[in-house]
């Protein structure tokens, strides 16, 4: 099986894995209320807010936290987990890299997510699945695919950092993506040095994921220097959850890091420096 | 549900002055309205800057800069439509995009 099988299925795969109890299909959308209206057959919901993050302190629900979350969803240590979301799965994919986190085993992605599985018109149901409760063992944190604010601004200048979001976001004339108001309270701009390569140029118009070999041109053409370790950020880590992926898991490159604070904690950080305009700038 | 409600979804709760919207409504020829197509709003150089789904009415709406976007629409069973939009700060762009 090669990487890409790994780690990605596609809708023949998941329609043919229906009614196969070990693997667990999960929605995770942006819009959490999508699943209400209609998700695909057997899927279990997780909320991105809710569900993943802690209710107090800006960070994520701790190991015992998600152990209780995995098991309520009926999902066991050795079932295959497979995600799936609006967005173009870019909250998808911030559960797989969270699930990663927790050292889950085999987790994939569907590729296109939602929109492409609406847009080729299969079938959604309303009915929620129900799934026995579980007893989920989580393994502590990964903190080697997780990186916090200090060792962000340390990388300046010294490893690769990539800013997914859209350009206009990285230049500082825009706060936030273009679905969401404007009204912001951190700085306009992005870190210095870092690349902008948006998550959107490593995937098709369907939403799927670009050929090995073009994503590897991607980066590789954008000056990310793969003997070096690397940090993806955009505003809150979703994103570049969804570049994550792709440089981690479908091209297989080790040491890198997804910044789950990402622009919104930089961005409101009190004396590091910040870059804005369409070049990196200097470190 | 006959024919589309006129232009995009409901700007109440806005604070429209500190914003450049971009809205409308994705409809098939005879007007009726598309939910769950997709609009995506790419920037002057072509580049994505963000996606919606159209709701069940077939509305869709973005919080832009100012400046010319182009909107490219994708619904089940139809080939992508572009459109070219101009974003003004404080204003509200609204189109009616036709999907075959």
């Amino acid at each position: 099986m090669s990487t890409r099988e790994r780690v990605l299925v596609d809708a023949g795969w998941v329609e043919a894995h229906l009614d196969d109890e070990k693997v667990v299909l999960v929605e995770v959308d942006e819009d959490t209320s999508a699943y209400d209206k209609n998700h695909i057959k057997g899927a279990v919901r997780l909320d991105w807010k809710k569900d993943l993050q802690d209710p107090v302190r800006r960070d994520f629900v701790d190991k015992s936290a998600f152990e209780k979350l995995m098991s309520a969803r009926g999902i066991s240590n050795d079932d295959t987990v497979v995600l799936y979301g609006g967005n173009n799965n870019w909250f998808a994919a911030y559960a797989y890299w969270y699930f990663k986190l927790y050292g889950h085993e085999d987790v994939r992605l569907l590729d296109g997510g939602r929109k492409k599985w609406e847009l080729d018109s299969r079938e959604l149901v309303p009915d929620v699945a129900d799934r026995p409760a579980t007893t989920y063992v989580a393994k502590e944190q990964d903190r080697s695919i997780r990186a916090f604010r200090d060792e962000v601004e340390a990388a300046i200048g010294e490893q690769n950092l990539v800013d997914v979001r859209s350009p206009d976001e990285f230049a500082g004339r825009l706060l936030a993506p273009a679905h969401l108001p404007q009204e912001q309270s951190q700085r306009p701009g992005h870190i210095p040095t870092a690349a902008n390569i948006p998550w959107s140029q490593s995937a098709n118009d369907d939403g799927t994921f670009k050929s090995d070999d073009e994503l590897k041109t991607l980066y590789a053409e954008a000056g990310v220097d793969f003997g070096r370790d690397t940090i993806a950020y955009c505003r809150i880590g979703e994103r570049s959850a969804h570049t994550w992926f792709v440089l981690h898991e479908l091209l297989d490159e080790p040491n890198v890091k997804n910044y789950d604070g990402s622009w919104t904690e930089y961005g409101s950080l009190v004396g590091v420096p910040v870059a804005v305009g369409d070049e990196p700038g200097e470190a | 549900m006959c024919g589309a409600a006129e232009g995009g979804p409901s700007l109440e709760g806005v604070d429209v002055l500190k914003e450049s919207i971009i809205q409308g409504v994705v409809v098939r020829d005879d007007l009726q309205p598309v939910g769950g197509a997709y609009v995506r709003l790419l920037d002057r150089t072509g580049e994505f800057t963000a996606e919606v789904p159209t709701s069940v009415t077939g509305q869709f709406r973005f919080f832009a800069a100012p400046g010319d976007w182009t909107l490219r629409t994708l619904a089940p069973h139809s080939t992508p439509v572009d459109r070219s939009v101009t974003a003004s700060h404080g204003d509200v762009a609204e189109l009616l995009i036709t999907v075959a």
